[in-house]
């Protein structure tokens, strides 16, 4: 915590001093603040929402299916990533149409997803999934092939045998790619959450984007905009966290600042 | 008994690397191959390795052909190879997987104390000097108790005292079980001042050029009369060895004075 804690203040300075300036150009009448509200009004909007229980409900609905993408998108894209990775044949077989797959829109899945599987829960979760899957599918699969040969033969000429090598060699050699990866398809998780709720959903905080579009409260968006940088910030952390312990021995940059 | 039968090394792009090579290494015997760069040497030290098959002829132990890397086989490579991901007492140990954990850390202790690391043996490897990396190397083929033990270059990227006090070392290594050690180098000094014998190496296709088993007495002072003698006899041997290469191959016998 020592190492983390010097540099937080600086971060928020920013938006304090971004939102200050506005609470007082709005208090001072030089904008009225109906468009973009000043941050005591958002923060009234989240109170509200937060008093009547409904923000609670939002942000859990968002959370889950977030969660439950990015499971399943971590969980295929690692299977892939590492079979292509680890077997040529796999790789000259299943690449090619992944890469052409990958390079559809999100958004076009959308129709697809929902004539296949409805409007609910299971569409919602799979988009996700496809935004998480990818990063960590490519990630993986490079990171692997590229292992340094010279250590593989290490693991050689101790007879170290296909799952040892995947273990004990591989998959460590690839783990700060992997990490980064991971990140970045969370990072596309909460992205792709928001186009599966935009296009239908009852809750979540992507519906209370539509919804304060649809009201006429700029103040309800941006207090789910709010939300979503929070939410995405603390869960990058919570992983940045989380898998730090496993990167120690790297040499990097990191290790001297 | 190590026994190369007319032993040769075609690659896949056509390049004869070793041409109808026969050498016997007897048991304990300490054997220096020298030649210039691109001359097979390195080859001939992976070919007994098991790490790449012969094109021709055998390669035996004791009676048995070496179809793939073996346990009573060690190789040290050039370049350290630790896993970075491990420390330095669990990359000593990377050879013993299968050994209880008590045995493999006991065995792990006494040969970091054997090189002189006890009190590196938690470390990573980033923390290492390059002489400290390869020490390491060396205890992770010794704690393995090799019968053969090979050695690529393993000193050449070091520092001039440096190399001097891992050769001493390695001879007090050697004394502890005595096994075989076939020394592969393009320093003559190193070649006289460790083996009972060297072999000249010649390149295009590689072919024993000359054997000289240099009857001085250890430890081997490197300014005696006698040390200088086979060691411009030996010079002049490479010089002879020495064919031009293809292009980026060419060796010049001076710069390896």
């Amino acid at each position: 915590m020592r190492k983390i804690w010097p540099h937080r203040p600086l971060g928020l300075l920013l938006p304090l001093l971004l939102a200050g300036g506005w609470e007082l150009a709005v208090a001072f009448g030089w904008s009225n603040g109906r468009l973009l509200p000043p941050p005591s009004r958002l923060l009234g909007s989240l109170a509200s929402l937060a008093e009547r229980g409904d923000l609670w409900d939002h942000i859990l609905a968002t959370v889950a299916r977030v969660a439950a993408g990015f499971g399943l998108g971590v969980l295929t894209g690692t299977l892939m990533g590492a079979l292509t990775g680890v077997s040529p044949l796999a790789r000259r077989l299943i690449d090619p149409m992944l890469q052409a797959v990958r390079n559809v829109p999100s958004i076009a899945w959308v129709p697809l997803f929902i004539l296949w599987f409805g409007i609910f829960e299971t569409s919602k979760v799979l988009l996700i999934a496809i935004g998480v899957f990818f990063p960590i599918y490519l990630s993986l699969s490079d990171a692997i092939l590229g292992v340094d040969r010279k250590l593989v033969e290490v693991g050689r000429m101790f007879r170290f045998g296909r799952l040892r090598m995947v273990r004990r060699i591989l998959l460590p050699a690839t783990l700060p790619a992997y990490v980064t990866s991971l990140r970045a398809g969370l990072g596309l998780g909460w992205m792709f959450v928001v186009a599966a709720e935009v296009m239908g959903a009852s809750e979540g905080l992507g519906f209370l984007l539509v919804d304060g579009q649809m009201t006429g409260a700029p103040s309800v968006i941006l207090a789910s905009i709010v939300c979503f940088a929070i939410l995405g910030k603390a869960s990058d952390s919570l992983l940045a966290l989380a898998t730090d312990p496993l990167l120690r021995w790297q040499d990097g940059f990191k290790t001297m600042t | 008994m190590l026994v190369l039968d007319d032993v040769t090394k075609r690659y896949d792009n056509g390049q004869l690397a070793l041409d109808s090579l026969s050498l016997s290494v007897a048991p304990g015997e300490i054997l220096a191959v020298v030649g210039g760069s691109g001359c097979g040497k390195s080859t001939l030290l992976r070919l007994i390795a098991g790490l790449e098959p012969v094109s021709g002829g055998t390669i035996m132990i004791d009676g048995q052909r070496i179809l793939g890397p073996r346990p009573e086989i060690g190789l040290v490579f050039q370049e350290p190879r630790l896993m970075a991901w491990l420390t330095v007492a669990d990359n000593a140990g990377l050879g013993l997987l299968d050994l209880p954990a008590d045995e493999r850390q006991g065995r792990v202790r006494d040969a970091l104390a054997r090189v002189g690391l006890s009190e590196a043996a938690g470390r990573w490897p980033r923390e290492l000097s390059g002489g400290m990396a390869q020490r390491v190397a060396l205890a992770r083929a010794l704690v393995g108790r090799p019968q053969i033990l090979l050695l690529d270059e393993p000193f050449s990227a070091l520092d001039a005292l440096t190399r001097a006090d891992l050769q001493d070392h390695l001879l007090d290594l050697w004394d502890d079980n005595r096994p075989t050690l076939i020394l592969v180098t393009h320093d003559i000094d190193e070649a006289l001042t460790l083996a009972d014998r060297v072999v000249v190496l010649k390149g295009n296709p590689g072919r024993i050029q000359t054997e000289v088993s240099p009857p001085l007495a250890r430890p081997r002072e490197r300014t005696g009369a006698e040390f200088q003698h086979w060691r411009a006899r030996l010079l002049a041997e490479l010089q002879h060895s020495f064919v031009p290469g293809r292009k980026g191959e060419e060796f010049h016998p001076a710069a390896a004075i």
